[in-house]
C-alpha cells in the first residue's frame, strides 16, 4: 500500500491489517509515555484546504506519537479562485522532501490527482476529499465497531470481521465522504449497511451499492440495526430544496429521544449510536449523543489509533503488503517495535 | 459564400489508384482547385508537369468539414489559435471547420466574425467558417446582430452560443424564426441550467461513487424536447449540439418522423469513451456534455448509423495544461479532437460495420457541408467538382501522442490509445495541405481576392 486514497480499493486483508495495527498502536496510547520511536527523521505534511482541527489535530497526534516531524500546511480560501495551485503546492512539499501528505481538500478526488500525479513521491493519505471518501474516518468508525462487536462476542477485537453486524447510516449520503467510506469499508468486513435519509439526499446511482435503502427511519430501526451511525446534516441545504425546513428533517431523520426511546422498547440493549462530529445537537441528533449507547467519544479516541496506523503501514514499508493472504488477516502484526516503556503482558 | 476554387495554385496532382470512397479503385486529376478528370481518362489528361501521387491501397473522400470547433482566437491565443487550430484540421483530413463563437471578445458582431475568417484565409490550411453567437456575449439575453454577421465577408449560417445553452424559449425562439430571414441555423447547445449546477460529470453510478456533481442526461433531453417542438411550431432549422445521450437520440427519432427540420451531432469522443475513465479523477477526461455510458454510447453509434445523428462534429477544445494539471473540479472542460476524428469514427463506426466509407463521407463532410451551407464543400468526387479530398490509408495503425500534434491543446482523451485510419494527404481546393501525413504548405490566397470581397 502506497497511499491511502479511498476505502473502495481497500481489500478485506489491507483493512484488518490496519484494524489489527491500529489495536497495537491503541495500547501505546494507554502508555503513560505515548510515543514509539517507529517514524523517527520522517516528515508528516498535514496539507489542509480546508478547515477541520478535529481530523488535523487527530493526525497532528499520531504522527508525533510515531515519532515524525509534523508541519501543518493551511491553504487559506478557496483554492479555486486564488493562490497557488495544487500542483505547485505539491512540488514544494516534494521540494521540503515530505514523505508524507496528509491532504483535506474541498475537491472530490484531490488526493487521487496528488497521488497519480509526477507532482510529488510521498505517501498521500486522503483526509476528506470533497464528497467523495473519508476512508481515515470509515477506519476509526470499523475500529469502534469491531470492538464494540467483539465485546459482546467476548473475543478480543484483533483479527475479528464485522460479520454479522448490522449498521444503519442515517442522513445526507449524497453529499457525505463518511458515508461512501463507511459503505465500502463495512461491507467489505462483513458488515450489513442500511442507509435510510430524505430521497433528496440519497445519490442518483445509489441502487448499485451493496446496501438496502429506506426513506423512513423507523422503518430502518425495526430492522433491529447494531449500530446507528447519524451524518451531519449541513443546515444550508435547506437552500437548495434537499427538504423544506431542518425541523420536518429532524423529526423524519433526526435521532431523537423518542428514536432512543424505541431502541429500549425494542430490547436492543447492545445497539450504539455513532456519530462522526461535529454534531448538530437538536438537528440530527439529541441528547442521545450523551447517552451510554454514544460511541462519540471512542470514535475520537479511536481515531489517533487508526491514523497511527495509517502512517505507520505506509511510511515504513509494510513486508505483507503485495500479496496478503487470508491467513495473515488473523494474525497479529509481528513487525511492530516494541513501544517504549511497554511490558509484555 | 466564399468560392475557394477561385485562384487556385496551378500544382497539378495526378492521384493514381485511389479507392473513391472505399469502392472503386480509380486515377483522379486535380487541376486549377477542381477535379479535373475521375477515371481511366485521367492519366491521360495530365500535363507532363503533373505531381503523380501512388493511392494504391488508399482511400479518397470528400475533405471532412467539422461544424464544431473551437479555435480560441481572439481572446485565448495561449490556448489556440486559427493559424494552429486549422494545421491540426489539415492534418486529420478537415477541408473546413466551423469556429465556434465563444471566443474573447464573442463573435457576436460582424467585425468579429470578419476578423476570424480573414485569420482564417490568411492561413490557408482550411476553410475557417466563423459561427456567430445567438446573444450578446452568449449572455442569453438579447440577440446578436445576427443578420449582420449573415452579411458579413464571413457570410455567417451558423448561429450558436455553445459553452451555454439559449435556455429562455422565448429568445431562443425568436432566433430560431429570425435566421430564416437568411437561410441561417441555431445551434443548440443543449443543457438546461438549473439542473446542471456546479455539474461535474455524467449523474449515475460512478458520480455517486466519486461523489462528483451530476449532469444529469434530462438535462440535454428536456432542452432537446423543448428545441424541436419549437422548431416545428416556427418551422425553422434547428441544428442539435453534441447529443450525448440515448434519451435525446430517442427524442430526435420522433422529431424526424414528424417531420420536424433538426439536424444532430455527435463528438467522436462520445462514441467511443464512458464516463468510467472518470474514476481516474485525471481531467483530460472532464468534457461537456459529460462522458456517459456504454449503452449511451450504443445508441449514439447505431443513431449515427441509421441517420437519426446527422453529422459527427468535433467539439475541438484546445486548452493550456494549467487548465487541466489540477483538481478534477478546478478543471477546464473539453477535448481536442481535430487530429483524432478520422481514427476514432473508423474505430467506432467503420471497423464496427455500422458505416461503410460512403457513410463516413455523409456523417463528416456531405452533411456538415450542406447545414453549413458550404455549397462548394462535401461534394461528390467527380469531375468539375472543387477538388476537396483527403487520401487515407484505412489499414494504418498508429499510437495517439498528444505531443506530437500540430494543435497547442495536449488535452486528448485518445493519448496512448492505438487507433487505425491515417491522413496521407488532404487537397484543399486543389492545393495539397498535407502530403505524406504531414504538414505541407497552406494554400495562397490572391490578395486581388480579398480586395474583391470588400467592395461586393
Amino acid at each position: 500500500m502506497k497511499h491511502l486514497l479511498s476505502t473502495r480499493d481497500l481489500s478485506a486483508a489491507s483493512a484488518l491489517r490496519l484494524l489489527d495495527v491500529a489495536e497495537e498502536m491503541s495500547a501505546v496510547g494507554e502508555r503513560e509515555i505515548k510515543k514509539l520511536p517507529a517514524l523517527r527523521g520522517r516528515t508528516v505534511v498535514n496539507l489542509f484546504f480546508e478547515d477541520s482541527t478535529r481530523t488535523r489535530i487527530s493526525f497532528e497526534a499520531a504522527a508525533k506519537r510515531l515519532s515524525a516531524d509534523v508541519i501543518n500546511f493551511a491553504v487559506k480560501g478557496s483554492s479555486v479562485s486564488k493562490g497557488e495551485s495544487l500542483k505547485d503546492t505539491a512540488q514544494t512539499l516534494e521540494a521540503m522532501s515530505a514523505d508524507a501528505v496528509v491532504i483535506r481538500h474541498p475537491a472530490s478526488g484531490a488526493p487521487a490527482r496528488l497521488a497519480a500525479s509526477d507532482w510529488i513521491d510521498a505517501a498521500v493519505i486522503n483526509a476528506g476529499d470533497g464528497t467523495h471518501e473519508h476512508p481515515t474516518q470509515a477506519l476509526l468508525d470499523a475500529f469502534t465497531l469491531r470492538r464494540h462487536w467483539a465485546r459482546i462476542g467476548g473475543t478480543p477485537s484483533a483479527g475479528t470481521t464485522l460479520a454479522g453486524m448490522k449498521v444503519l447510516i442515517v442522513g445526507d449520503v449524497l453529499h457525505s465522504r463518511v458515508a461512501r467510506s463507511n459503505v465500502w469499508l463495512l461491507t467489505t468486513l462483513g458488515a450489513e449497511v442500511l442507509l435510510a435519509g430524505p430521497p433528496t439526499l440519497l445519490p442518483v446511482g445509489i441502487g448499485s451499492w451493496p446496501c438496502t435503502v429506506f426513506y423512513d427511519l423507523d422503518e430502518a430501526i425495526a430492522q433491529r440495526p447494531d449500530a446507528v451511525m447519524m451524518l451531519r446534516l449541513q443546515a444550508e441545504r435547506m437552500n437548495a430544496a434537499f427538504f423544506p425546513s431542518t425541523r420536518e428533517y429532524s423529526r423524519r431523520w433526526g435521532f431523537d429521544d423518542g428514536r432512543l426511546a424505541l431502541l429500549d422498547i425494542m430490547g436492543l440493549d447492545d445497539t450504539v449510536i455513532m456519530h462522526p462530529g461535529p454534531m448538530n445537537r437538536g438537528l440530527e441528533i439529541s441528547a442521545a449523543a450523551d447517552s451510554p449507547r454514544s460511541t462519540i467519544l471512542a470514535q475520537v479516541r479511536n481515531g489517533v489509533s487508526v491514523r497511527m496506523a495509517a502512517l505507520y503501514l505506509l511510511l515504513s514499508g509494510d513486508p505483507h503488503d503485495d500479496e496478503p493472504r487470508d491467513d495473515e488477516t488473523h494474525s497479529l502484526p509481528h513487525d511492530l517495535p516494541i513501544p517504549e516503556g511497554r511490558t509484555t503482558r | 459564400m466564399t468560392d475557394t476554387t477561385q485562384h487556385a495554385t496551378s500544382t497539378e496532382y495526378l492521384i493514381r489508384h485511389a479507392s473513391i470512397l472505399g469502392k472503386t479503385s480509380a486515377d483522379l486529376l486535380l487541376r486549377d482547385g477542381r477535379i479535373a478528370a475521375v477515371g481511366d481518362t485521367a492519366a491521360a489528361q495530365a500535363s507532363p508537369s503533373a505531381v503523380t501521387i501512388d493511392a494504391t491501397g488508399l482511400v479518397a473522400l470528400p475533405g471532412m468539414v467539422d461544424l464544431h470547433t473551437h479555435l480560441r482566437e481572439p481572446g485565448r491565443e495561449d490556448a489556440e489559435t486559427v493559424e494552429t487550430g486549422s494545421r491540426a484540421a489539415a492534418l486529420g483530413g478537415f477541408t473546413a471547420i466551423h469556429a465556434m463563437a465563444n471566443s474573447s471578445p464573442v463573435a457576436d458582431t460582424a467585425g468579429v466574425v470578419e476578423q476570424v475568417h480573414s485569420l482564417g484565409l490568411a492561413s490557408g490550411w482550411v476553410d475557417v467558417r466563423p459561427v456567430g453567437a445567438v446573444t450578446v456575449g452568449l449572455g442569453g439575453e438579447r440577440l446578436a446582430e445576427l443578420g449582420a454577421m449573415a452579411e458579413s465577408r464571413a457570410t455567417v449560417r451558423v448561429f450558436s452560443d455553445d459553452g451555454v445553452c439559449v435556455h429562455d424559449p422565448v429568445l431562443m425562439r425568436r432566433a430560431l424564426e429570425y435566421v430564416k430571414a437568411f437561410d441561417g441555423v441555431i445551434a443548440q447547445h443543449a443543457q438546461e441550467p438549473r439542473l446542471t449546477e456546479g455539474a461535474q460529470m455524467n449523474e449515475g453510478d460512478v458520480s455517486a461513487v466519486l461523489g462528483l456533481t451530476g449532469w444529469p442526461a434530462v438535462a440535454e433531453e428536456s432542452i432537446v424536447a423543448r428545441d424541436v417542438l419549437l422548431a416545428q411550431h416556427v418551422g425553422s432549422r434547428l441544428h442539435v449540439c453534441h447529443v450525448s445521450t440515448a434519451g435525446s437520440v430517442e427524442i430526435i427519432r420522433w422529431a424526424k418522423a414528424r417531420g420536424v427540420d433538426v439536424t444532430a451531432e455527435v463528438t467522436p469522443h462520445h462514441l467511443l469513451l464512458t464516463d468510467e475513465l472518470v474514476r481516474s479523477y485525471d481531467p483530460v477526461y472532464k468534457v461537456n456534455p459529460p462522458l456517459r455510458t456504454a449503452d449511451d454510447v450504443q445508441a449514439l453509434r447505431e443513431a449515427l448509423a441509421d441517420g437519426t445523428i446527422d453529422v459527427v462534429g468535433t467539439d475541438h477544445a484546445p486548452h493550456p495544461s494549467e487548465h487541466k494539471d489540477c483538481e478534477w473540479a478546478q478543471a477546464a472542460m473539453g477535448m481536442t479532437g481535430l487530429e483524432t476524428a478520422l481514427s476514432v469514427v473508423q474505430h467506432a463506426m467503420v471497423e464496427t460495420g455500422l458505416l461503410d466509407w460512403e457513410g463516413f463521407a455523409r456523417v463528416t463532410s456531405v452533411i456538415p457541408a450542406r447545414i453549413g451551407r458550404l455549397h462548394d464543400q462535401g461534394r461528390e468526387l467527380v469531375a468539375g467538382e472543387p477538388a476537396h479530398l483527403i487520401l487515407v490509408d484505412p489499414a494504418a495503425r498508429w499510437t495517439v501522442d498528444p505531443a506530437a500534434m500540430a494543435t497547442k491543446g495536449r488535452n486528448s482523451p485518445f493519448r496512448g490509445l492505438e487507433l487505425p485510419g491515417s491522413v496521407r494527404a488532404t487537397f484543399y481546393a486543389g492545393h495539397a495541405t498535407v502530403l505524406d501525413g504531414a504538414l505541407a504548405t497552406p494554400r495562397q490566397v490572391a490578395p486581388a481576392r480579398e480586395a474583391a470581397a470588400w467592395t461586393r
